[in-house]
């Protein structure tokens, strides 16, 4: 028989296929908002994010400038030249001088108003206005073209949203609240985990296997569970709503999890290494600060990315422990549901937000992704 | 520098016993060799004695103080690991100054020790590197530097070369021993299922098996004056012949009749009241001689290995579970499928009556259930 672990499969181009297409749809949304957050509420609301690359066409209608005031005589004739989108890049296909008719033209063309009077329009958006003194007079004539719009983006949004001051919708305090309950939320729980795993992997007390089957039970307690009582608690004791109190019960949520994953990631370690470190004349403290903890970095660096990207997207627990009705605590996670409410309708802010509130995961995603591979597979694998 | 006692000691894990009635007195300077086949209990032992597995009976002693409940830092010991358990995250230099460091030596002192462990094992020129950047032997060699330069009472040797290829293992062992003789007081004790290392190594060598000693003795005693059946079959290779016979004269010299047919006069000596007894005689292969005259074994080759330097013929006795093997010397052409007579000088024949020598009739009987090979 062939060997079945070496040879390949006739279904890798399924798997392939599958993953390229699952990978996409994750990717959709995030690119989506990713283009929106650059975009102004116009150009969202004629056009979806995904036509945003590409020249849109668009109808435009645009006055000659003031004839009174920049015509200029020729003979008897008088003439108005300009341009009629001030420079911008845009390429004019058809034009009309009527509402009626916006498509009579091409570019280049001179169009006959009738006495002699002509307008010509160049793709550029240039013209010239020809006529006599009567006709170049009044408002500016009006020209109705198709135009073709390079694609363009703006910084207008992130701009309104972290550095406009004066906007209580900003994203900035939000951000740095975000960021003061995430950071002790993820090295509070990491520090007591890691010596509570290697007293449960590697030292020798009674009633060990009962504190280690007691934290992978409380692996399948959800925290929704103890929210109130917890609240009741903090509240009793005076902490009260704030961040002390979020960064307790995120650690709370946090240390099964962390001990579970660090004492299987520990006890994987080789048993040699600890015994010669013993023979050595280490001490406990001495063999999980010099050995333990420099070997269990992976697992470490892992479990810290977990923590950090839960408690950053954390909504619930940041309501019910931090949050109070001065709103001076809010973090962006509530700070998007309540835009949400207030500025449904304002895309291009929503889209902002979320992607503000998402730059930071992204970013420790893509710097930390070896850990976060290989401490999934830690302790699961050996 | 040190001399250790070990007292009646016994290892059991719940109701199984590993070991029992362990007595050994280790001489400082000496270096001891633990030997036995796998699962006899000789790491479990060294391990004890290291401190890393509870003694579960017995005393075990070091200079004369009990140590059972000493934890292994204070034992002055100093364990060289089968996996080398070097610190993967550590430099060779951090690794050598690790146990130091946690002495709170002075740093003048620690870079002294380090430097001169390298210059012994040649490792001055790696002492920057981390250990995965070392090869198998040179991983070896700084689990070993990691020991001296603590100066321990005793060096302990968990299977040091079973990691290293045939030629390292060589190479590596003569170093051990050089090492050793570099540093005359101090005690070792070495754990191999290597015979070859235990004979060339070892001061006295410590033979383990079911559980318990089956012989201690220089490894020249242990070849010449094997104890037991086991022991008489574990060191040597090819492993001695045994065969079944029963004991016809008497006296300063032993003659057995043998099943086989044959007769065999032995030098070990026996008593009126032995005449009679059923016995195996043990004639190693290398000692046999070829005969025209009275033989011992006689029998059909069935094998013949010419190695230039000896030939080994093999023989399917009728009846015996295990071939009959000569080790005859020089050239012998053709052999297979000839009658050939073999003969031994009675200084080279063994006697053992219910699996004990008759030159140990006085020592208790050991049963032990396990087979040499």
């Amino acid at each position: 028989m062939q060997s079945i672990a070496g040879s390949k499969s006739s279904l890798t181009w399924a798997v392939h296929i599958s993953v390229v297409i699952m990978v996409v749809l994750w990717l959709i949304p995030t690119v989506g908002l990713f283009v929106s957050s650059f975009r102004t509420a116009d150009q969202i609301s004629t056009s979806g994010w995904w036509a945003s690359l590409f020249p849109a066409e668009q109808n435009v209608v645009a006055r000659a400038a003031d004839p009174d005031e920049n015509r200029v005589a020729d003979g008897s004739t008088f003439i108005v030249s300009g341009n009629l989108f001030d420079g911008e890049d845009k390429t004019i296909s058809v034009w009309g001088t009527s509402s009626r008719a916006i498509d009579i033209y091409v570019a280049g063309d001179t169009a006959d108003l009738g006495d002699g009077e002509t307008i010509t329009v160049q793709a550029n958006g240039d013209y010239e206005w020809r006529g006599n003194d009567e006709q170049i007079a009044g408002r500016g004539q009006r020209v109705f073209a198709t135009v073709t719009a390079q694609p363009e983006f703006t910084l207008a949004n992130y701009d309104k949203m972290l550095l406009d001051e004066s906007n209580v919708e900003g994203m900035a305090k939000a951000f740095f609240n975000t960021l003061t309950v995430t950071i002790p939320a993820t090295i509070i729980p990491i520090v007591i985990a890691a010596f509570a795993a290697y007293a449960l992997a590697w030292m020798d007390f009674p009633g060990r296997a009962l504190l280690i089957a007691c934290v992978v039970g409380l692996l399948v307690v959800p925290l929704q569970l103890a929210l109130i009582p917890l609240l009741k608690l903090h509240l009793g004791i005076g902490i009260g709503k704030g961040y002390l109190g979020v960064w307790l019960a995120h650690t709370g949520f946090g240390l099964p999890l962390a001990i579970y994953l660090l004492r299987n990631y520990m006890a994987g370690l080789p048993r040699d290494i600890i015994e010669n470190a013993k023979v050595d004349s280490a001490t406990d403290f001495q063999i999980f600060v010099k050995i333990i903890i420099p070997l269990s970095f992976p697992a470490l660096a892992s479990f810290a990315i977990f923590q950090f990207l839960w408690t950053w997207n954390d909504l619930l627990v940041a309501k019910v422990f931090l949050i109070d009705a001065t709103g001076q605590t809010t973090v962006m996670t509530n700070q998007i549901t309540d835009l949400l409410g207030t500025r449904g309708g304002n895309w291009e802010i929503l889209a902002t937000a979320a992607f503000i509130s998402i730059a930071v995961p992204l970013a420790v995603f893509f710097a930390m992704q070896r850990y976060l591979v290989r401490g999934i597979l830690a302790g699961s694998v050996k | 520098m040190a001399n250790l006692l070990l007292t009646d000691v016994a290892k059991s894990y719940g109701t199984v016993d590993v070991l029992q009635d362990i007595n050994l007195n280790i001489e400082t300077g000496e270096l001891i060799v633990f030997v036995g086949p796998s699962g006899c209990g000789k790491s479990t032992l060294l391990r004890m004695i290291a401190g890393l597995e509870k003694i579960t009976g017995g005393t075990l002693e070091i200079d004369g103080m009990v140590v059972n409940d000493v934890p292994p830092a204070e034992r002055g010991i100093a364990m060289v690991f089968q996996s080398y358990a070097l610190y993967p995250h550590m430099t060779v230099r951090d690794n050598m100054s690790f146990a130091l460091k946690i002495a709170k030596m002075s740093r003048e002192e620690i870079d002294e020790r380090v430097e001169g462990a390298a210059r012994t094992l040649q490792l001055h020129n790696l002492l920057d590197r981390l250990p995965k950047a070392l090869s198998g032997g040179q991983r070896q060699r700084v689990a070993i530097g990691r020991s001296i330069v603590r100066d321990p009472k005793v060096y302990l040797f968990d299977e040091p070369l079973s990691n290293l290829d045939a030629a390292l293992r060589v190479a590596t062992r003569i170093e051990i021993a050089q090492l050793k003789e570099s540093m005359p007081e101090s005690t070792m004790i070495y754990v191999t299922h290597d015979q070859v290392e235990a004979m060339t190594l070892a001061s006295r060598i410590v033979v383990l098996a079911g559980g318990g000693i089956a012989q201690v003795g220089t490894p020249l005693q242990l070849y010449e004056r094997p104890e037991n059946e086991f022991v008489a079959q574990f060191i040597g290779s090819p492993a001695m012949n045994l065969l079944p016979g029963k004991i016809s004269g008497t006296g300063e010299q032993t003659r057995i009749e043998l099943a086989g047919g044959g007769e065999a006069v032995s030098d070990v000596p026996s008593l009126p009241e032995d005449s009679g007894k059923d016995v195996n005689i043990g004639v190693r292969p290398e000692d046999f001689l070829a005969t025209d005259g009275p033989h011992i074994f006689q029998g059909k080759v069935s094998i013949s290995e010419a190695l230039g330097e000896v030939t080994i013929l093999y023989f399917e006795p009728e009846g015996a579970a295990d071939p009959v093997i000569a080790k005859l010397a020089g050239i012998h052409r053709d052999q297979r499928g000839n009658n050939v007579s073999l003969t031994a000088h009675p200084s080279k024949v063994h006697v053992f009556h219910d699996t004990q020598s008759l030159l140990y009739r006085d020592h208790p009987v050991k049963r032990i259930p396990v087979k040499a090979h």
